[in-house]
């Protein structure tokens, strides 16, 4: 078997800009010189691994993991699946996914946001699974609501949910967000037009997915998400010249 | 014309905003109840081999200010250079933390085991270190980077052999200030900016 060489160097073309003075935090905390670049060693190779112990019954089901299924939350019911893939389009198995997010009216359940939407007292916010040996992965929630936020005069997020994820590798873990197809609001967020590719922002817009929505239930979201690859050949980890 | 080349593209990162505590620490954001317990809040669990030391310092932005939303992941060797899932690791040693700024003064604070230098695929050792994984409100992207201990021999360390301007080096080194204490502060803009990874 090839052994698994090292992780694929990040294109940084892909990701956001560091710097963008249209989303006013970023302008004192990005970074002004340039990252250092070097191959992945086992420190970013190696990473923690998460397994089905770490999970409670509830914690893929953010419409009653706040109540432990005594009351569902409010609000338009979803089915947020997905499969997270390598470079390679290999699947990512047994990695665990975080998701956070505010409620129906756009309000977190935190210290610290203090919008007037009120909190959905069966609405917590969060929730995790494990992607299956293809690389699955499914939570059932409710679409969040657009919210206002301090930056310009008048800026709202479009509806999002954060997404948090693991990959086998340390130099793998990736945060993002996904927004909702059709949204009117993505084109006039300073936080996605941090990301400079058009296609690499759509890529974070989830299709409605009809095929697995549940009728009388729940409409359906997909968003799959793609990691860094290793490189893997016949050729990795050979002395020079043999 | 070519062959068509499939080959995918990373997912774009997005930043973890001011609220990333509900999703990876909820109990730091008030929410109780859904999880049993936060994920990773210790990167050992019993008595290690080695020495149990604790690292505290800050993130500064570009004016000086500590941030107070910043959220941190750790990943480690233990103290004997092995990570967690090798068949010779210590049991003791996760290996993984993560932990956030103080809302109030935006210090952090990590207590560990000090892990031994880690073999490079190619047979060279690098230096003891911590894997640091920096997100927050206003970071489009997380940071990484590294922390090394003024207490080890970092000569030959392959990763800081690589900074032109041997003054940074110092931005990735760990300065102990007592026993088993050490300072490490993250700057995020300036003249002595910390050293961030692509790696
Ligand atoms: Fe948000």
């Amino acid at each position: 078997m090839a052994d698994l060489g090292p992780l694929v160097p990040r294109n940084r073309a892909a990701h956001p800009v560091a710097y963008d003075p249209d989303y006013k935090t970023s302008v004192a905390r990005s970074p002004k010189w340039a990252l250092l670049s070097m191959e992945s060693t086992p420190s970013e190779e190696t990473g923690p691994r998460f397994g089905h112990q770490v999970l409670g019954e509830w914690d893929n089901n953010l419409i009653m993991n706040y109540t432990r299924g005594k009351a569902a939350a409010m609000g338009e019911r979803i089915l947020l699946h997905g499969r997270v893939l390598d470079e390679f389009g290999r699947p990512v198995p047994h990695t665990l996914i975080e998701l956070w997010q505010a409620n129906a009216g756009g309000r977190y359940r935190h210290i610290k946001d203090s919008y007037l939407a009120p909190l959905d007292p069966n609405f917590g916010g969060c929730g995790r699974t494990i992607t299956n040996e293809n690389g699955d992965y499914e939570f059932l929630t409710i679409r969040p609501g657009a919210y206002p936020w301090q930056n310009r005069g008048n800026d709202w997020r479009p509806m999002h949910i954060h997404i948090s994820v693991f990959g086998h590798s340390f130099g793998q873990r990736l945060i993002t967000q996904m927004y909702f197809e059709g949204d009117p609001l993505i084109d006039k967020c300073p936080i996605a037009a941090t990301i400079k590719s058009r296609s690499q922002l759509d890529r974070l817009v989830a299709p409605l997915d009809m095929s697995k929505s549940r009728p009388l239930d729940y409409l359906a979201y997909k968003f799959d998400i793609v990691l860094r690859g290793r490189r893997q050949t016949m050729f990795e980890n050979k002395l020079e010249g043999m | 014309m070519v062959q068509p080349l499939d080959r995918l593209v990373e997912t774009p990162s997005q930043t973890a905003g001011p609220y990333v505590h509900i999703g990876c620490i909820p109990s730091f954001a008030g929410v109780k109840g859904i999880y049993a317990e936060d994920l990773g809040t210790s990167p050992i669990n019993g008595t290690p081999k080695g020495e149990v030391i604790t690292i505290t310092g800050s993130v500064f932005d570009g004016t000086g200010w500590a941030l107070r939303d910043a959220m941190f992941e750790s990943w480690q060797a233990d103290a004997a250079g092995k990570f967690a899932g090798h068949a010779d690791a210590d049991p003791a040693v996760t290996g993984f933390c993560r932990f956030a700024a103080d809302k109030d003064r935006g210090t952090f604070t990590l207590t560990t085991v000090k892990p031994g230098a880690v073999a490079h695929r190619n047979g060279a050792m690098q230096a003891p270190h911590i894997s640091l994984w920096i997100v927050a409100r206003g970071l489009n992207n997380g940071l990484q980077t590294r922390i090394y201990f003024n207490d080890e021999d970092n000569t030959d360390d392959p990763l800081l052999s690589r900074i032109e301007q041997t003054p940074r080096v110092q931005t990735l080194i760990a300065r102990k200030t007592g026993e088993r204490q050490y300072r490490f502060d993250i700057r995020l803009q300036g003249d002595d900016e910390t050293v961030f990874l692509d790696i």
